[in-house]
């Protein structure tokens, strides 16, 4: 290994996140946010969401740019596959969610990134959706993901950014942990 | 009545608190709302030994010079070992007087208690860190068919029915009445979310006399990354028991206790179990891997290689492929329930708006915000061994000199 004086550079603003974390410490209503997304059905099971405007620190946000994500089942279904299933965009979101907490933690401990990925699998038994057995689930029966991380950094300094990547993720926590869910028809 | 400082607590921090003001002819009282050593006499399990070794039992100006240095205190031993410590140091103890308002008065504090009232000079908040046991809000949910107890209640497993037991919390409490239910014959589930691992022996000697040699339990409340978080930490996984065994899980899982992960909620009787069990020990084997590496790092700056047995590294916390993520409360399949969910103090007769949104003192290392009121006994407070007896003595004799330099300062309200 080389000793070099290069500052690393993971594209993460940590002092920002600190200055944040301190900030909010001192004004917990700052920090209540309110995530946001609409859905219009388009046709079968074909929909499609946007997301642009969101709530917080005190007032409302928006996104650089609307974005939108056209859902629907794969053709095997008897649909059009004109996009991602839902599902899968629950892999997505964990995937992209533990993949900034990597980049941030590693940011934070002073490790180069060099590169990163990860390859997400969730296992599901569509008896469930299908009705077909009350036992069985409808969600995932798990969900394994993997990384390949390469940076100037020791395996067990590895496994930790992953490990705490996992502590401080949103979605990490949403699918591990239950959440009240309401739906309603206005 | 008038003194210069009032101590509230007749525990191990409240003494040697007493001890460093006696040696500085600080005119003072300890009120103790029972006896001396009261959590010790009433607020434990039969079991319980202490987590440190007896030749780490040092408090100011006394230690422990038994015929078992290695060996770990049972609760009755303790309450000898701080009752015999009272007498010795002679200490100003008033039994049986409860407080029931410290707060703010002319250059100082009015404190009162059934027993009158005291003006004093300085306040030392020794009243404890493990007062009243913390449940989730959600036990209310449990069905009634189900026993509930806390770690103040249990006492032994015979006052449990035969029934399988859920065991919430994995630190250092939830470990060894996990392992002490599922020796009696029952069936135990153990509810696992943050936790610290820690072997009782490592490289043949006790993990404390490494963790104190490599200056681990010296660490300062103002040298961590993030003094918050240290102090919510459960207590490391250990036991005080005479075999020196290790009370990790991969130990709780060989004996047959089921791991599930942290209970995350209880919705129609059925418990939810969180999906983050692997991770969780994951983080506690990286740590303990840490832990390991800067004792080997010390051993070796320290020229000990040669006299204990090489470095090795404990097997990864086993954890099944898919844990159970949920449990039906209404079954009969658990009778009782013990939440090992923690402790808080209580600062119910506190009137001093020194509290944070929590209900905590907000403090600097046992120096409260408000003048001349001092904090001992909790855990991190200067150190990591703070809420360690021998904590306890480095505790307060960093806060003598704060509240002898605070006297000093203000030497027209000393009583």
């Amino acid at each position: 290994m080389t000793a070099t004086d290069t500052p690393v550079n993971n594209g993460v603003n940590v002092e920002a996140l600190l200055g944040a974390r301190g900030a909010l410490t001192e004004a917990p209503e700052a920090a209540k946010f309110q995530w946001r997304a609409t859905c219009e059905w388009q046709n079968g099971t074909h929909s499609r969401s946007t997301v642009e405007g969101f709530f917080g620190l005190g007032e409302e946000q928006n996104h650089r740019t609307k974005y939108s994500f056209d859902a629907d089942h794969p053709e095997i279904f008897a649909s059009e596959d004109n996009g991602a299933t839902p599902v899968e965009y629950v892999l997505v979101a964990l995937a992209s969610c533990l993949t900034a907490g990597v980049a941030a933690v590693a940011q934070n401990r002073e490790i180069q990134l060099n590169s990163v990925s990860a390859t997400i699998e969730g296992g599901m038994d569509v008896r469930g959706i299908l009705g077909v057995d009350s036992d069985v689930r409808n969600g995932f029966s798990d969900i394994r993901v993997t990384y390949k991380i390469d940076a100037d950094a020791t395996p067990d300094d590895i496994k930790a950014l992953v490990a705490q990547s996992q502590k401080r993720s949103a979605v990490y926590d949403i699918i591990t942990n239950p959440t009240n869910v309401s739906v309603e028809v206005g | 009545m008038r003194t210069t400082t009032v101590v509230v607590g007749a525990g191990q921090s409240g003494l040697a608190m007493s001890r460093c003001l006696s040696e500085r002819s600080i005119d003072h009282v300890v009120l103790e709302r029972n006896e001396v050593a009261n959590s010790w006499r009433r607020e434990r399990w039969d079991s319980l030994r202490l987590l440190t070794p007896n030749w780490q039992c040092r408090l100011p100006g006394h230690a422990y010079s038994g015929d078992d240095p290695d060996g770990f205190m049972s609760a009755p031993e303790v309450v000898d070992f701080i009752t015999e410590y009272a007498k010795l140091i002679d200490a100003p103890v008033m039994s049986g007087t409860t407080v029931s308002s410290v707060r703010c008065a002319d250059q100082g504090y009015l404190v009162l208690t059934d027993q009158g009232e005291w003006h004093c000079a300085t306040v030392v908040l020794a009243s404890g860190a493990f007062n009243v046991p913390s449940v989730p809000t959600f036990a209310g949910a449990v069905p009634p068919q189900v026993t509930t107890m806390t770690p103040m209640e249990y006492r032994n497993p015979s006052q449990l029915s035969d029934g399988a037991v859920m065991v919430v919390g994995a630190s250092a409490t939830g470990v060894q009445i996990a392992a002490e239910i599922r020796r009696s014959g029952r069936e135990v589930v153990l509810a696992v979310g943050e936790h610290v691992r820690g072997p009782r022996l490592y490289r043949d000697r006790d993990i404390h006399w490494w963790m104190e040699a490599a200056g681990v339990l010296d660490e300062r409340y103002n040298e961590v990354d993030d003094i918050v978080r240290a102090r919510r930490v459960p207590s490391m996984q250990l036991a005080g028991s005479q075999e020196r065994a290790t009370f990790d899980l991969n130990a709780l899982t060989s004996i047959g206790v089921n791991l599930v992960g942290r209970l995350a909620g209880i919705n129609d009787g059925r418990t939810q179990f969180s999906g983050s069990l692997r991770n969780k020990c994951e983080l506690a084997d990286l740590k303990l891997g840490r832990l390991l590496n800067t004792i080997d790092e010390w051993a070796t700056a320290n020229g000990l290689d040669d006299s204990v047995p090489p470095p090795h590294r404990f097997e990864p916390t086993a954890v099944d492929s898919s844990p159970r993520l949920d449990l039906d409360l209404k079954g009969g399949e658990i009778e009782t329930i013990i939440w090992a969910t923690g402790f808080r103090p209580d600062y119910s007769w506190l009137d001093v708006a020194v509290l944070d949104g929590k209900g905590m003192v907000r403090h600097d290392g046992g120096v409260v915000e408000s003048p001349g009121m001092y904090l001992i006994g909790l855990p991190f407070l200067r150190r990591r061994k703070s809420s360690f007896i021998d904590g306890a003595r480095a505790d307060a004799e960093d806060l003598i000199r704060e509240l002898t330099s605070y006297l000093d300062r203000h030497a027209s309200v000393r009583g």
